[in-house]
């Protein structure tokens, strides 16, 4: 899964990356920085699992105040 | 019967760093601090509690997103529903943003820069059990150590729940509102980016935080008397 700031929350990493990138002389307009957490689990079945995930980031993978999340399931 | 010294959990997590400053310097103001592993799961008795500063977990996922879920802060969240006195320094301050206790929440410094250096900091509030010796509008200066301090409302912040900010121009995070230490709506809750603990010795250039320790030890000393 994915987790990303928030939209409209400051992103000083993301601002970081951009000026780097600009400075190599890319033309970038915007940069996030986010993070991966790829977890294996056993489910029987998709909606299961994606349902386990959603929870798994409601408790403790993502904090909803600042950041929102992206789930991806991969068999 | 006067009882004696104010009891004082500090709970301490792997990668706590801050946990004997906080104990001695809540000795040093008069009261029996006692560092609790984060894995006991029952506190022992004791009239407020503190969660210090430092890396917990490594800040690993999130700051304070992993130290929230150790055994220790089941009991801690019950003695604060209860209406007890918890007060989290920095890292303290994060975690109990991420257990819910308190509004908000810390992200990176906008400058990125990890910040050491002392601040000043402005009263905005006096009827709290953190600051009852402080003077409102008062300026404090404490130290702050972190990367990480930026912190930012969520929905269910109040513009009473600041307790202490930032003065004017000297934001070392970029905080919303220059917002330094917020407090719970019942206000036996609060925590802070700033160290009080490195400021109660005039050896270390300040001794301002005691006026915060010092508060919270006056309001633990009364209620320890109430329940006797």
């Amino acid at each position: 899964m994915l987790v990303r700031p928030k939209e409209g929350i400051l992103d000083p990493q993301g601002d970081a990356v951009r000026s780097s990138l600009r400075q190599l002389g890319f033309a970038v307009d915007t940069a996030r920085v986010g993070r991966v957490v790829d977890l294996e689990l056993e489910a029987a079945s998709r909606g299961e699992a994606r349902g386990e995930v959603e929870r798994m980031c409601a408790e403790l993978l993502a904090n909803p105040l600042i950041e929102s999340f992206d789930i991806q399931l991969v068999e | 019967m006067s009882r004696g010294r104010p009891r004082v959990a500090v709970i301490v997590f792997p990668g706590s760093n801050d946990d004997r400053d906080a104990a001695d310097a809540l000795a040093e103001l008069g009261a029996e601090p006692t560092l609790v592993w984060h894995g006991s799961e029952e506190l022992p008795p004791v009239d407020a509690v503190v969660l210090p500063g430092g890396f917990s977990y490594g800040d690993y996922l999130r700051c304070g997103a992993i130290a929230r879920f150790a055994p220790a802060m089941a009991a801690v969240v019950d003695l604060a529903r209860a209406g007890g006195l918890v007060l989290g320094i920095c890292n303290g301050f994060q975690i109990l943003c991420e257990a819910g206790l308190l509004p908000g929440a810390l992200r990176p410094n906008a400058s990125l820069a990890f910040v050491c250096r002392d601040v000043p900091l402005v009263v905005e509030r006096t009827d709290t059990p953190f600051t009852s010796r402080c003077e409102w509008g008062q300026v404090l200066t404490i130290p702050v150590k972190h990367g990480d301090g930026c912190w930012h409302p969520g929905p269910a912040f109040g513009s009473t729940n600041v307790v202490l900010g930032y003065a004017k121009g000297h934001n070392p995070n970029g905080s919303v509102d220059d917002v330094a230490g917020v407090v719970n709506d019942r206000g036996n809750v609060m925590g802070l980016m700033p160290h009080p603990e490195h400021a109660v010795e005039t050896l270390l250039g300040s001794t301002d935080g005691a006026l915060i320790l010092g508060s919270l030890l006056d309001a633990a000393h009364e209620r320890a008397l109430a329940v006797a």
